[in-house]
C-alpha cells in the first residue's frame, strides 16, 4: 500500500493530527494485515520532526526494528529524510525503556 | 498590570523589558512607553499583545496612552494597539514594510495555524531559505502551545526579517499554565530553573514522562528551536514564571556545537523576574546567502540523543527509503 503523504497535508506537512489520522487508519490497519507500506513523500517540501513522529513513532515501538523491512520511505528530499532518520532512530532506542 | 516599551528590548537585553512588567492588580493594564523611540523583537511584541488580550478578557481598565514616538507606524503595522486597547491615533496608508514582517496573529486552534501558515507566512514574499524556518518554528512553536499551555487566549506570533543584517526574529508568547506547570504533570521538577532546562532536553514531553514522548508527541520541539539558533549562533530566550533562559551567541571562530543538556550550551539563567504565567518564545535565525536549514536540521539530527541507557546501534541505516 502507498500513502501519499501531500494529500492529507500540503508541501509542508505539519498538521499533527493529519500524521495522526494516516497512522491510524492506513499505516496501522496495513501493517496488521501484513502488507508493506510505502510513505510516499513526494511534492512534501518540509515536514517537522512532530509531524514524522505522529505518523511513525507509535508504530515502529509496538513493533521494533522489525517493522522496518515493512515500510518505505519514498520522495523524501534530504530535510524530510534526515527527520525520518531522526524518529526512527529515538524510536527504537526508546522501545524498552521507561 | 504594567506593561512598558522601552527605547530597546532585542534578546541581547530583553530582560529589562520583562521586569518593568508587572502581573499585579489585575483589574487594571497601566501602559506606558519610551517618549521617543520604541524598537521590540517579535517574542517582546507577542508578550505585550497577549497581555493586552488577557487583560481584555479580565475586563480590566486600560490606563495610558500611545505616545508618537517614530516608530509608531512599526507598532501600528504589527497590530500592537488592537491588542492592547489603546487608540494610537494614526492611520496607516502606505504599505512600504510590506514583506518585511509578519503581524501580530493570534492563534487559538489548529485550524487558526493552518491558516496563519498558508495565508499569513507568504506576506513576507521570502524565499524558501527564509519562509522554511518561519514555517517550521511557527508549527513547532505554537503546537506546543496548543496541546499544552491551556493558555485561554491562544498563543501569539509575529516576525521580522532584518534584510541588512540577514537576520529572522520571531516571537511565540501564551498566557498559559507556564512550563514548570506543564511538566510537573509528569515530571518531579522543583523550580522554573529546572523545568525549563528539563523542557530544552530531547524527549522531555509535557504529555508523558516516557523519555522519547507518547504517540502525540516527542518532546523535541524546543530542543529543535533551540537548536536552529545555536547552530546559526544566535541568541534564543525562553521567558516562564520568574524564569528567563538565554542562549548565548558563544565565543567567535569557533564551529557552534548543539549539545543535549541546556547547561553545556552557552547560556545564563536569570530569576526573580516578574511572574508571567504562561511562556514567552524569542529566537534569532541567521538567513544569509549559504545558510541552508536543511544543513541545520541535519545538524540537529545528528546532535540528537536521549539520555537512554539502551546500547546504541544504527537503526537509521536499517531505514528503506525510496526515489
Amino acid at each position: 500500500m502507498t500513502v501519499l503523504i501531500k494529500e492529507s497535508t500540503s508541501d509542508f506537512a505539519e498538521d499533527k493530527d493529519a500524521a495522526a489520522k494516516i497512522r491510524d487508519e492506513q499505516i496501522r490497519p496495513a501493517i496488521r494485515r501484513g502488507e508493506e507500506v510505502t510513505l510516499d513523500f513526494t511534492g512534501v517540501s518540509l515536514t517537522t520532526q512532530s509531524f514524522v513522529h505522529a505518523l511513525v513513532s507509535d508504530v515502529i515501538r509496538n513493533q521494533g526494528e522489525g517493522i522496518l523491512k515493512q515500510l518505505t520511505f519514498k520522495g523524501c528530499n534530504r530535510e524530510v529524510k534526515g527527520l525520518v532518520k531522526t524518529v526512527v532512530q529515538y524510536s527504537l532506542e526508546t522501545l524498552d525503556e521507561n | 498590570m504594567k506593561l512598558y516599551l522601552p527605547n530597546s528590548a532585542n534578546l541581547q537585553n530583553v530582560e529589562g523589558f520583562f521586569r518593568r512588567f508587572s502581573p499585579e492588580d489585575p483589574t487594571t493594564l497601566s501602559f506606558q512607553m519610551h517618549p521617543r523611540y520604541v524598537h521590540l523583537h517579535p517574542a517582546a511584541l507577542a508578550m505585550a499583545a497577549c497581555l493586552g488580550e488577557v487583560a481584555h478578557s479580565n475586563g480590566a481598565r486600560v490606563k495610558g496612552r500611545v505616545r508618537r514616538v517614530r516608530s509608531l507606524p512599526y507598532l501600528v503595522r504589527m497590530g500592537l494597539f488592537g491588542h492592547v486597547r489603546l487608540d494610537p491615533r494614526l492611520e496607516i496608508s502606505g504599505h512600504e514594510e510590506a514583506g518585511r514582517f509578519i503581524p501580530l496573529t493570534q492563534i487559538r486552534s489548529n485550524e487558526d495555524l493552518r491558516t496563519a501558515i498558508v495565508d499569513v507566512i507568504p506576506l513576507l514574499h521570502a524565499d524558501p531559505e527564509i519562509a522554511n524556518p518561519i514555517r517550521y518554528l511557527f508549527s513547532e512553536l505554537v503546537r506546543n502551545v496548543l496541546e499544552h499551555a491551556r493558555s485561554p487566549v491562544g498563543a501569539f506570533v509575529c516576525a521580522q526579517y532584518y534584510r541588512n543584517s540577514e537576520r529572522l526574529s520571531i516571537g511565540v508568547a501564551d498566557a498559559g499554565i507556564g512550563i514548570r506547570a506543564s511538566l510537573a504533570q509528569h515530571h518531579r521538577v522543583t523550580s522554573a530553573v529546572e523545568a525549563i532546562a528539563l523542557a530544552l532536553q530531547p524527549g522531555i514531553s509535557g504529555a508523558t514522562g516516557r523519555i522519547g514522548g507518547n504517540e502525540s508527541n516527542a518532546g523535541a520541539g524546543l530542543f529543535f528551536t533551540k537548536g536552529i539558533a545555536r547552530l546559526s549562533r544566535n541568541y534564543f530566550i525562553i521567558y516562564s514564571d520568574d524564569c528567563l533562559f538565554k542562549l548565548l551567541r558563544g565565543p567567535e571562530g569557533r564551529e557552534p556545537v548543539l549539545h543535549t543538556h541546556p547547561s553545556d550550551d552557552p547560556h545564563w539563567f536569570t530569576t526573580g523576574l516578574p511572574e508571567w504565567r504562561g511562556t514567552v518564545v524569542g529566537i534569532d535565525i541567521s538567513v544569509a546567502p549559504g545558510t541552508s536549514f536543511s544543513s541545520l536540521l541535519t545538524e540537529i539530527n545528528k546532535a540528537y540523543s536521549l539520555d537512554v541507557k539502551k546500547r546504541k546501534k544504527a537503526y537509521y541505516k536499517m531505514i528503506q527509503f525510496a526515489k
